[in-house]
């Protein structure tokens, strides 16, 4: 199918997926909303693997046979009272593989092994752009794996519930902070050591997703969640901005700015601002000490 | 490039102004299943995982593509079937009421 042609279908997928989000907000026609963006969602995949680009089926196949099968028996075992941390578990598969599509997009401009990505400073591999959006894809995929995986540990009682805080741990925050941003610029800056530093900003991203949910209460959990969801959609908006995808983008930043104001609906439910969740830890230790 | 990086902005920069007039007044019973629906949504990077893994590229982008693609299918197949249940359950509670009144 030509690109022409696929775009269109991209675009009936996205007023689908706008209609979904629309019905599924409100009670009458929740049911309705799901089936639309499920049917969305369908028409998305099946018109990408119908694309002339795709060439090899058999990865994608094992791969999406697999998946859905782990989601599917994993969405009918769950009992009633364990989906909250359910959606964590598939919020971070989401997140995870955002991350993925952004690390992958850095072999996708040229078509040879790994060593020949690792360009001179004249002529990168992937543009400056690219770049940026394949790094922001990384951060926020990373984050919200590893802050899913926390949410998920949290409410399943895995891990202490309770508001955890590690000694320096503001300092520590900080720190890590500035060692993303440091490694993020020396990508830029030395790009032979693009490899090395991609890991270390998935890494650090993974250590800050752990760090910004820790210091959270179980209580807080649904609405960290709900960020968190709200980050897996702009994951998924930054790694279609990596590999030039436009239902990536459009779905992806919608569910990112759907996410936010169901985010702020829940906070406001119990009362509460966002900021007071998200740094209630830190609050707590402050009053200990 | 250029010009492209600005037209994805621009579909960006519409879609989140779209996102945020789209949710107004979510009921409290409503707020699980509407993240768990947007969650599964968020699965749409399975889309990016297929080019990646399909496009006979490099080997290294075609692995990291099929880890993806396992990933995201297990965030959109589940995200569905989990969305599914929840509603299913309410409607359940809620015939009985209806009944009453």
């Amino acid at each position: 199918m030509s690109a022409e042609l696929i775009g269109a279908v991209y675009i009936f997928a996205a007023i689908l997926f706008i209609f979904g989000l629309k019905l599924l907000s409100s009670p009458a026609t929740a049911v309705r909303g799901n089936l639309i963006s499920s049917f969305a969602m369908l028409v998305a995949v099946l018109v990408t693997l119908a694309s002339n680009e795709i060439i090899d089926y058999r990865w994608i196949a094992v791969a999406a046979v697999a998946g859905a099968i782990v989601g599917a028996v994993a969405a009918r075992r769950v009992a009633m009272t364990g989906m909250p941390e359910m959606v964590a578990l598939f919020n971070g598969s989401g997140g995870i593989a955002s991350l993925l599509v952004g690390w992958a997009a850095l072999y996708m401009s040229d078509s040879s092994h790994i060593s020949t990505v690792v360009a001179t400073p004249e002529s990168p591999a992937v543009s400056a752009f690219t770049m940026i959006t394949i790094l922001i894809s990384i951060l926020i995929g990373g984050v919200t794996f590893s802050g899913s995986l926390v949410a998920w540990g949290k409410l399943s009682e895995t891990i202490s519930s309770a508001a955890v805080s590690l000694p320096g741990q503001r300092f520590l925050s900080l720190f890590n902070l500035v060692a993303l941003i440091a490694c993020s610029v020396l990508v830029f800056v030395q790009p032979a050591w693009t490899l090395p530093l991609v890991i270390a900003v998935i890494v650090l991203s993974l250590i800050l997703g752990v760090m910004a949910v820790i210091p959270i209460g179980g209580a807080d959990m649904p609405v960290v969640i709900s960020l968190l969801n709200s980050y897996s959609g702009l994951a998924a908006c930054a790694a279609g901005l990596a590999i030039d995808n436009s239902i990536l983008i459009v779905a992806g930043s919608l569910v990112g700015a759907a996410g936010i104001i169901l985010t702020n609906i829940m906070c406001k439910a119990m009362n509460r601002s966002l900021s007071n969740v998200l740094f209630s830890g830190f609050a707590a230790t402050t009053q200990a000490t | 490039m250029a010009m492209e990086a600005v037209y994805l902005g621009f579909v960006l920069m519409l879609s989140i102004f779209l996102g945020f007039e789209l949710i107004s007044k979510v009921p409290a019973t409503l707020h699980t299943p509407l993240m768990s629906g947007a969650n599964a949504i968020s699965g749409i990077t399975v889309v990016g995982a297929i080019t990646s893994a399909g496009a006979g590229l490099s080997d290294w982008a075609t692995v990291l593509g099929a880890i993806a693609v396992f990933f995201a299918m297990v965030n959109v197949v589940g995200g569905y079937m989990v969305t599914d249940r929840m509603l299913g359950m309410f409607k359940k509670k809620e015939a009985p009421v209806k009944d009453q009144v």
